[in-house]
């Protein structure tokens, strides 16, 4: 079973990443932004059929690795 | 939200503390003033425990500039050009996020430097981990040196040497100190004292979020349970806004619009504010909400304690904003004048058109607390008897082997390795000698620096090992062929509220003051860092010495390689055989108890200086200091460095072999001299009355140590290259 | 000789290069990244360093610059470009030179000297260079050179790659390539030959006392080959 984990800085943690994307872009001409935040995006194919497991597993590889919970969010997106 | 003493405590303050600050004010404080005092209050502000010490050292010398007590330390090297330069500690925000914490570490203090106006030229540091065994130490190392080099790397700035340290007393508490060089120009020095009324205060840099808010009072605070509550406040370091501010400011100082600078470090607003506003007996006057914020709805106490890096606070010249402002907007930073200076000698902020704060400045700086904090003497331990039956049994060839590859001796390059070391085109030498050395940009001159702990000799008894440091950090630097200068410590300890690690800290502090005003070697800069202990644990007492010397021309830069075959190597100073407190003695002979070896300053100066008189007369063609791990392990690195061997001779010497090759007398160097050259160097030695032996004539492979025991240099290698790698992959 | 070494927000070897290009007689300016037009030139440099911080991909906000559409302008017709290291990173970006820089294969920023062999002479870069392996010195994250089957065909076909990690005697070899570079790449042309992008950083090697002098061979003979 494939789940995915999306990992984004926490809220009023600085992204430098973030503010120059958004400087350049605004540069290109993108003047309509007020934010951009970067973050990481998994796919992880899980050898579970039952989704709530597959997601507890990935929940827990976040919370021990995927994820720096210091500076870090993570949210579980889909299953299928 | 109403004050009280119980508030108060919770942001660090004692009980009597709160009692002093509301008879001052003659009220109580409302939030955000608390956390002003809070921040100013506390250790790492008010260095309100090592204060009374630390004026002890000596800080005075003909090539001092600026002493403690500015943004960074300033020497002289001539031809108008100056040194500036600072080492300072960064542990707590490291063990809880290893590469933020490192990172922003090396931001801060390059930001000290060129605060003063200076473009950094080279970054050091000195960083201890706990036992390589501890489940944290391997990510912590992977963490600090992937943050020492992001921030470095991306600024630009060679990372030129450092030191690596392993204990277990740094288990729960690593420590990341970080030092940086810089140059200025002597008439071109920026100094953080605000002068003249209703000037106009200017922020610059990053915007404020709520980063680090309380990080100050966080590192004034030991590490328990509860250290997972706190790892909000640890802040994100951007190293390419920093490179911006870098060359913003720089473009800026070029002329004359400022009086008066100070980067946001510690407690950023709050400390940077009032103390341009103390130095010049002035008062000061913001307007919160023209501070550039990232986030919505900062309140004056966030606003005031957020420690967001890569901010700077500038006291213009009235009617200079828009030459400031133009440069600040090529560079894409933010600019705003959120104050200015006044004659009321408070500091006054408004937020929403109302007085949200008023403290008088005096209040928070002059009368901010200072301890004579209790403190316990060591005693000087008892000497270890060693039986000549345990060194009989033990051969050369294993101890060498065990020794070069300990992990406190053996080579660092898979560190230094992922720091550029090689940017800005004058790094002449690379981190692995005896100190780093940079030219200085478009002249004969090159500046050398290195950086030094102890901590098992400050332990086992501190006078001596303060005296020990600034003794190896001299011969560092006399190694490479550099007149030493001055100094700046970065002083990491347990808690001063123990009398064991107070104890420590008087007894290092006195020890640091006696060398280096004996070497003359001042200090110039430096900073404190205590608390550093986990629960009732303090770490092995810790001082980290940056020495700074300059060689006036490079070409003369000694290095430590073993150059051509057929020259001789000479032992310069006496060999003893104190093993107490070596690495052989703990590593091979489990041996934790006894004396550090005994540092003699009259043998350190004229040992160092007649070096200097060789280096000068084109003598010495390669030198390198004995220091841990002893004599054997000195003429290895060279062997490994140079690719070349070397025969001993026939020891004349009649202490034990083991003990002769394996201790860690002080005062010593290996110098590698033509045979040709042997008599003149002879001679000079004799009339200065320096103890010197020859060792042996350098071959073309093998280490032949005598008639038993030959190694090769690839064995070599192997011992001392193979532990790092191995650990972390 | 006239050069142009263009400064991003961010680069950090444009004065070593503006160093290194006057030493060797080049008539040297700095050029803003928000300027409109490159001044006279014989020779364009993108120097190395972080420009933008080597955020979201290495070089490729920098290559989106003002200047970079009068240097894309140059080079297409036919001008000379040289980008190094986050230059050549930048180079990539634009499509000046085919394929892309990963990040190291063992993810550590790794700085040291290298030998790197060369593997065609028949353009103005390495033209009557009486060696064939050079002493280099490299320093990235993202040096990791990679690309299709089809391109590397193509590459090879046009005699596109420009030099190849390699050992002292010029073995090209798994063991000598620092980043997992494919087939050990460490620069790459243009189809015209006149756009060269490398990993390594010749104007660190211009000094005996620095970390050797192979740059200053590679400069001398570059200055030669315009005039």
């Amino acid at each position: 079973m494939k789940v995915s984990a999306i990992i984004t800085l926490k809220k009023d943690v600085l992204d430098p990443q973030g503010k120059v994307i958004q400087q350049a872009l605004d540069g290109m001409g993108f003047e309509n932004i007020s934010e951009v935040r970067q973050g990481k995006y998994f796919e992880i194919d899980v050898n579970e059929n039952d989704p709530s497991k597959a997601k507890a597993v990935v929940e827990d590889m976040c919370k021990k690795l995927l994820a720096n919970l210091v500076i870090e969010n993570f949210k579980i997106i889909e299953t299928q | 939200m109403e004050v009280n003493e119980q508030i108060a405590i919770e942001h660090g303050l004692k009980s009597d503390e709160y009692k002093k600050i509301c008879q001052l004010l003659k009220r109580t404080p409302n939030i955000t003033e608390l956390g002003i005092f809070s921040a100013m209050w506390n250790e790492h502000c008010s260095y309100k425990s090592s204060r009374l010490h630390l004026k002890k050292l000596p800080t005075k010398g003909k090539k001092v500039i600026q002493g403690p007590g500015e943004n960074a330390g300033v020497i002289d090297i001539e031809d108008g050009d100056a040194i500036v330069f600072k080492i300072e500690s960064h542990n707590h925000p490291s063990f809880i996020e290893p590469y933020q914490g490192a990172a922003t570490g090396v931001g801060g203090i390059m930001r000290d430097v060129f605060t003063m106006g200076a473009r950094p030229i080279a970054n050091l540091n000195s960083i201890h981990f706990g036992s390589p065994q501890h489940k944290k130490t391997k990510n912590l190392l992977r963490g600090v040196v992937h943050g020492i080099g992001g921030y470095g790397n991306c600024m630009g700035v060679p990372t030129i040497a450092g030191q690596t340290s392993f204990d277990s007393s740094y288990n729960g508490n690593i420590l990341v100190n970080a030092m940086t060089l810089g140059l200025v120009k002597k008439n071109k020095i920026f100094y953080s004292k605000a002068a003249g009324l209703n000037k106009p205060v200017i922020y610059v840099g990053s915007k404020t979020g709520r980063d680090g808010i309380h990080g100050a009072s966080m590192a004034s605070a030991s590490f328990d349970e509860k250290i997972e509550e706190k790892k909000p406040t640890v802040q994100v370091g951007d190293p390419f806004t920093e490179k911006l501010l870098l060359e913003a400011c720089l473009e800026l100082m070029a002329g004359d619009s400022i009086i008066a600078i100070q980067d946001m470090g510690a407690a950023g607003l709050t400390s940077s504010s009032i103390e341009m506003a103390s130095k010049g007996n002035l008062g000061i006057e913001i307007d919160l909400n023209k501070v550039p914020c990232r986030e919505t709805k900062m309140t004056p106490y966030e606003i005031m304690l957020s420690e967001s890096q890569e901010r700077m606070l500038i006291v213009l010249e009235n009617g200079k904003e828009e030459t400031a402002k133009k440069i600040f907007d090529k560079w894409n930073l933010d600019f705003a004048v959120i104050g200015k200076t006044t004659n009321s000698k408070n500091i006054e902020l408004f937020f929403n058109k109302e007085q949200v704060a008023k403290i008088p400045i005096n209040i928070l700086v002059e009368n901010s607390p200072m301890y004579d904090r209790k403190w316990k003497k060591s005693k000087l331990p008892k000497k270890n008897k060693i039986k000549n039956e345990v060194l009989n049994k033990l051969k050369i060839r294993d101890v060498l082997k065990k020794v070069l590859s300990n992990q406190n001796i053996c080579s660092k390059e898979w560190i230094w390795q992922q720091y550029d070391h090689t940017v800005m085109g004058d790094t002449i030498q690379k981190p692995g000698g005896d100190s780093g050395v940079v030219r200085v940009h478009g002249t004969n001159k090159a500046v050398a620096a290195s950086v030094d702990s102890s901590a098992v000799y400050c332990w086992a008894h501190p006078l001596t090992g303060g005296k020990q440091i600034v003794a190896e950090s001299w011969r560092n630097l006399i190694s490479v062929g550099a007149i030493p200068i001055a100094i700046t410590n970065c002083l990491n300890f347990g808690s001063p509220e123990k009398e064991e690690n107070m104890g420590e800290f008087v007894e290092c502090v006195q020890g640091i003051g006696e060398a280096s005003k004996y070497l003359n070697f001042p200090v110039v800069s430096g900073n404190v860092s205590f608390y550093n202990q986990t629960k009732e644990v303090g770490i092995k007492p810790t001082p980290s010495i940056g020495g700074v010397g300059l060689i006036k021309d490079y070409t003369k830069m000694i290095s430590m390689d073993l150059k051509e075959v057929d020259n001789l190597v000479l032992i310069i100073g006496k060999t003893e055989g104190h093993i107490d407190q070596s690495l052989f003695a703990r590593i091979i002979l489990d041996e934790k108890n006894g004396p550090p070896p005994e540092v003699n300053l009259f043998n350190e100066k004229n040992n160092g200086e007649s070096i200097l008189n060789l280096v000068d007369k084109g003598y010495v063609k390669s030198a390198h200091d004995i220091s841990l791990g002893g004599l054997l392990v000195a003429i290895s690195k060279m062997c490994i460095k140079g690719n070349k061997g070397i025969k001993f001779h026939k020891s004349k010497n009649l202490i034990n072999e083991i003990e002769y090759f394996f201790a860690e007398d002080q005062g010593r160097y290996l110098i590698e001299v033509n045979k040709e050259d042997l008599k003149e160097v002879t001679k000079i030695l004799n009339k200065n009355s320096i103890h010197h032996e020859e060792l042996g004539i350098i071959t073309q492979n093998d280490m032949i140590i005598n008639e038993k025991t030959k190694v090769t240099i690839d064995e070599l290698k192997s011992y001392y290259t193979n532990w790092l790698p191995t650990y972390m992959s | 000789m006239k050069s142009s070494v263009i400064t991003f927000p961010g680069s950090n070897c444009d004065r070593d290069m503006d160093v290194a290009l006057k030493k060797f007689g080049f008539n040297n300016k700095m050029v803003w990244h928000d300027d409109n037009e490159l001044p006279k030139s014989d020779l364009v440099v993108l120097p190395g360093g972080f420009s933008y911080g080597d955020y979201l991909r290495c070089g490729s906000m920098a290559s989106k610059s003002r200047i970079m559409q009068s240097v894309i302008n140059f080079a297409k017709s036919g001008g000379l470009v040289m980008g190094i290291c986050n230059g050549f990173q930048i180079l990539v970006e634009t499509g000046l030179v085919p394929g892309v820089l990963l990040r190291n294969k063992y993810l550590e920023f790794i700085c040291k000297n290298v030998f790197v062999k060369l593997d065609n002479k028949e353009n103005v870069y390495f033209k009557n260079l009486n060696k064939d392996i050079l002493e280099f010195h490299i320093a990235h994250n993202e040096g990791n050179y990679f690309c299709t089957k089809d391109q590397l065909k193509e590459i090879k076909d046009n005699n596109q790659i420009a030099i190849y990690y390699c050992d002292k005697e010029g073995k090209i070899e798994d063991q000598y390539n620092p980043n997992g570079s494919i087939k050990n790449i460490a620069g790459i042309f243009n189809k015209e030959k006149n756009v060269l992008g490398m990993m390594p950083h010749p104007e660190r090697m211009i000094d005996q006392s620095l970390s050797g002098e192979d740059g200053s061979i590679f400069f001398k003979n570059l200055i030669n080959n315009i005039k």
